[in-house]
């Protein structure tokens, strides 16, 4: 009984540029025609993007996958990772049966339930007991098997006597948690997994992670498609790489991880990079992270840092507008691309930015200091409305090393433990306090 | 937790999936096991027509009323448009507007159906031709309801009505059969060409003056009726006026627009449908 729960062989899936129809209407067409002065005359840069800017290109095609072939063994938990738009969603709805493949085969053996996104079916007029029937149904179950976990799904959902409530009333937790727990109790064979583990609050987060930890105990297979890298590495067993339509790699999760984070984009290895317009990036535009740096304590752009040198971090951000309310994030992930360390220009003392037309530089110090090890640097400009103008993902990358930096205390393992150290004061009951440093370094 | 509620049957199940090719029609197996998706969101779409509404499913009821009291005022009164099946011509408009307004609006709400539910298309996937059959129930509940008025308002002019009333049923499942037949080919076109959008009120505005609704088939020219009667809502609201009413005349070759129409739409619509949807999450 070696049959895979998944057999993905050869399969290529092909979009039209533009519009993203094969087709489109005359009266399509006549709107485009309409549209090209006003892009030529708000001089709007041409952002290499699929359909958005490329109705020149419409008859154009894009690969979304290129003959993609992998097995996935029952009971697995496959990782799906890969930049934006490098074609893992496009993978999990082909799995799903939502789209078809232009070529090749996917062969299937078990019921699929889908989960894209948190509430599918879901209707504001509808109560909490009625939506979880629709719901549940809509994901794949019968509606015995909604009412046989019914007061399940309502305790999981901690939603309690509001179950009769039209969800319209709801709070916005109650509302993922309700339609949580309703996908919860989806027992297909095999399971397709779009990042909705990203809403819910932390305890919520836990129990759903607890849940699918339970389905897959119960020997169902799960790909699981995420952008954080983090979550995969704790949910995912095995991934797969997928770079521009094409499976790069597939294998144990910390191997593909570090693969990933060493070979894509032309992220650079310390120092100061240069980010053009082809890194892979997201956001709205139109201003852009151009360039990036990493400035040692002797004020030059380095490639590593010794342990409790000072870190900072230049950039330069080109906008062809102003910007009001800008928000700049800076976030440092660890080699196997766990999200450690955040900071925000918005946050406890900091406040928003105001960018002006052309090159702005922002400069950031953080007061912390990284363990041994190797880090990439996360950096999104967005909006105080929550917009996200600009993202990159892994600007840069760049060591922490064991070497001392002013007296700062090496660091005394092999193995080391966690990524950053915490400033800590130390004593014991009765002691008149500790000795600063450990007698052998004493000189 | 107890939850191992995959039937065996469907734990064995191995599906393959590839590019599309060939003649398909939908797969009554797979809508036959989703015949609880079907039946619900049946539910949800009688649920929330009238939400939030005052009145509630009393505009079922308004609707046609008000409607044939317009007419009866304008064509009945004051335009002398004769009416037809022998009964006075406010009855003639109301029991016309019950059935008409049951046509449109299914017609109507199938064709959106697609579109109006495009966020479970893209999300999950189901047979898809559970959308448009789905939709095609609130409109008969609207029908049911509607219909209660009929009667009463026939027997108040002093009309009896036909014992033929009882085969009201099978006409309107040929009624049904027309309009979900009609409304796949819309549906499916609708969600590559929003034009349907604008097509089918359209269709439905002109329809009402297109068919014997608010005056008699016998108005229309002799030399035009041919034509006329190729709209199958003709032979439809013909026939149902005679179950309806005792001096009505039957219905005859009118009829066969109808009863061609039916299987024609149905199958074509279908096969179409089925060749669409394949492509719907990535078009709509």
């Amino acid at each position: 009984m070696a049959l895979p729960a998944i057999e993905v062989e050869g399969v290529s899936k092909r979009y039209s540029l533009g519009s993203g129809a094969l087709n489109v209407s005359l009266v399509d067409r006549l709107g485009d025609l309409a549209r090209v002065p006003r892009r030529v005359i708000s001089g709007r840069r041409a952002v290499p993007q699929i359909a958005v800017d490329s109705h020149a290109h419409e008859d154009e095609e894009f690969w979304a996958l290129r003959d993609v072939s992998m097995r996935v063994e029952r009971g697995e938990v496959l990782g799906l990772i890969g930049a934006n738009g490098a074609g893992k969603s496009t993978l999990l709805k082909l799995i799903a049966r939502i789209t078809r493949p232009d070529t090749g085969t996917i062969t299937l053996n078990g019921r699929v339930g889908t989960l894209l996104e948190v509430g599918t079916g879901f209707h504001p007029e509808l109560t909490g007991r009625e939506n979880a029937f629709l719901s549940g149904t809509i994901l794949g179950m019968r509606r015995q098997e909604v009412a046989d976990n019914f007061d399940e799904i309502v305790d999981f959902s901690g939603i309690g006597e509001f179950i009769d409530t039209p969800v319209k009333h709801y709070s916005s937790g109650m509302y993922v948690r309700l339609a949580f727990a309703v996908a919860a109790f989806l027992n297909p064979e095999i399971l397709a997994v779009d990042e909705v583990l990203a809403v819910g609050d932390a305890e919520f987060q836990r129990r759903c992670l607890g849940r699918m930890q339970d389905v897959v105990n119960e020997g169902r297979t799960i790909v699981f498609v995420s952008h954080n890298l983090s979550a995969v590495q704790r949910l995912c067993p095995r991934s797969a790489w997928i770079h521009h339509g094409r499976l790069m790699a597939h294998g144990p999760t910390a191997e593909i991880i570090s693969k990933y984070l060493r070979e894509t984009g032309p992220q650079q290895y310390g120092g100061s990079a240069v980010l053009s317009e082809s890194v892979a990036r997201s956001g709205s535009g139109p201003a852009r992270l151009s360039r990036i740096s990493l400035i040692g304590g002797d004020g030059e752009p380095t490639d590593h840092l010794a342990l409790g040198e000072p870190l900072r971090i230049e950039l330069i951000f080109d906008s062809p507008t102003p910007l009001e309310d800008a928000v700049v994030e800076l976030t440092i992930s660890s080699a196997e691309g766990f999200r450690i360390v955040n900071a925000q220009s918005v946050d406890e003392y900091g406040t928003t930015l105001k960018l002006k037309r052309g090159p702005n530089e922002v400069t950031v110090e953080l007061d912390l200091t990284l363990l041994p090890g190797e880090y990439n640097l996360e950096v999104a400009l967005q909006t105080l409305g929550g917009l996200t103008v600009d993202m990159v993902e892994r600007a840069l990358r760049f060591s922490a090393l064991n070497i001392t930096y002013q007296g700062v205390q090496p660091y005394l393992w092999e193995e080391v433990r966690g990524s950053v150290r915490a400033r800590s004061t130390w004593s014991m009951p009765g002691s008149a306090g500790m000795s600063a440093k450990p007698s052998f370094l004493q000189n | 937790m107890e939850a191992a509620n995959a039937k065996p049957d469907e734990a064995a199940q191995t599906r393959v999936i590839t590019a599309a090719t060939g003649f398909e029609l939908p797969s009554a197996r797979d809508l036959w096991n989703s015949r609880d998706l079907i039946y619900l969101l049946m539910r949800r779409d009688v649920a929330i027509r009238y939400k939030q509404t005052v009145i509630g499913a009393a505009w079922a009821i308004l609707q046609p009323l008000l409607f044939a009291l317009v007419f009866s005022l304008f064509f009945g009164r004051y335009a002398r448009i004769p009416s037809g099946a022998d009964v006075p011509y406010p009855v003639f408009a109301l029991s016309g507007m019950v059935m008409w307004l049951y046509i449109s609006t299914s017609l109507q709400r199938i064709s959106e159906s697609t579109v109006g539910n495009s966020q479970l298309i893209t999300k999950v996937y189901f047979p898809r031709a559970i959308i448009p059959l789905s939709a095609s129930a609130q409109p008969l509940v609207d029908f049911v309801v509607a219909f209660s008025i009929v009667i009463p308002v026939t027997l108040l002019y002093g009309v009896t009505p036909s014992p033929r009333i009882l085969l009201l049923p099978a006409l309107l499942l040929l009624a049904w059969l027309v309009v979900i037949g009609a409304g796949l080919w819309f549906s499916a076109l609708n969600v590559r060409y929003r034009d349907i959008t604008f097509l089918v009120p359209f269709m439905i505005l002109v329809g009402l003056f297109m068919a014997p609704i608010v005056y008699p088939f016998d108005l229309v020219p002799s030399a035009f009726q041919p034509i006329y009667a190729l709209n199958p809502a003709v032979g439809i609201l013909e026939t149902y006026r005679w179950l309806l009413f005792t001096g009505a005349s039957g219905p005859g070759l009118l009829l066969l627009s109808p009863v061609i129409a039916a299987p024609v739409l149905l199958v074509s619509g279908a096969w179409y449908f089925q060749r669409a949807e394949r492509d719907f999450a990535d078009v709509i």
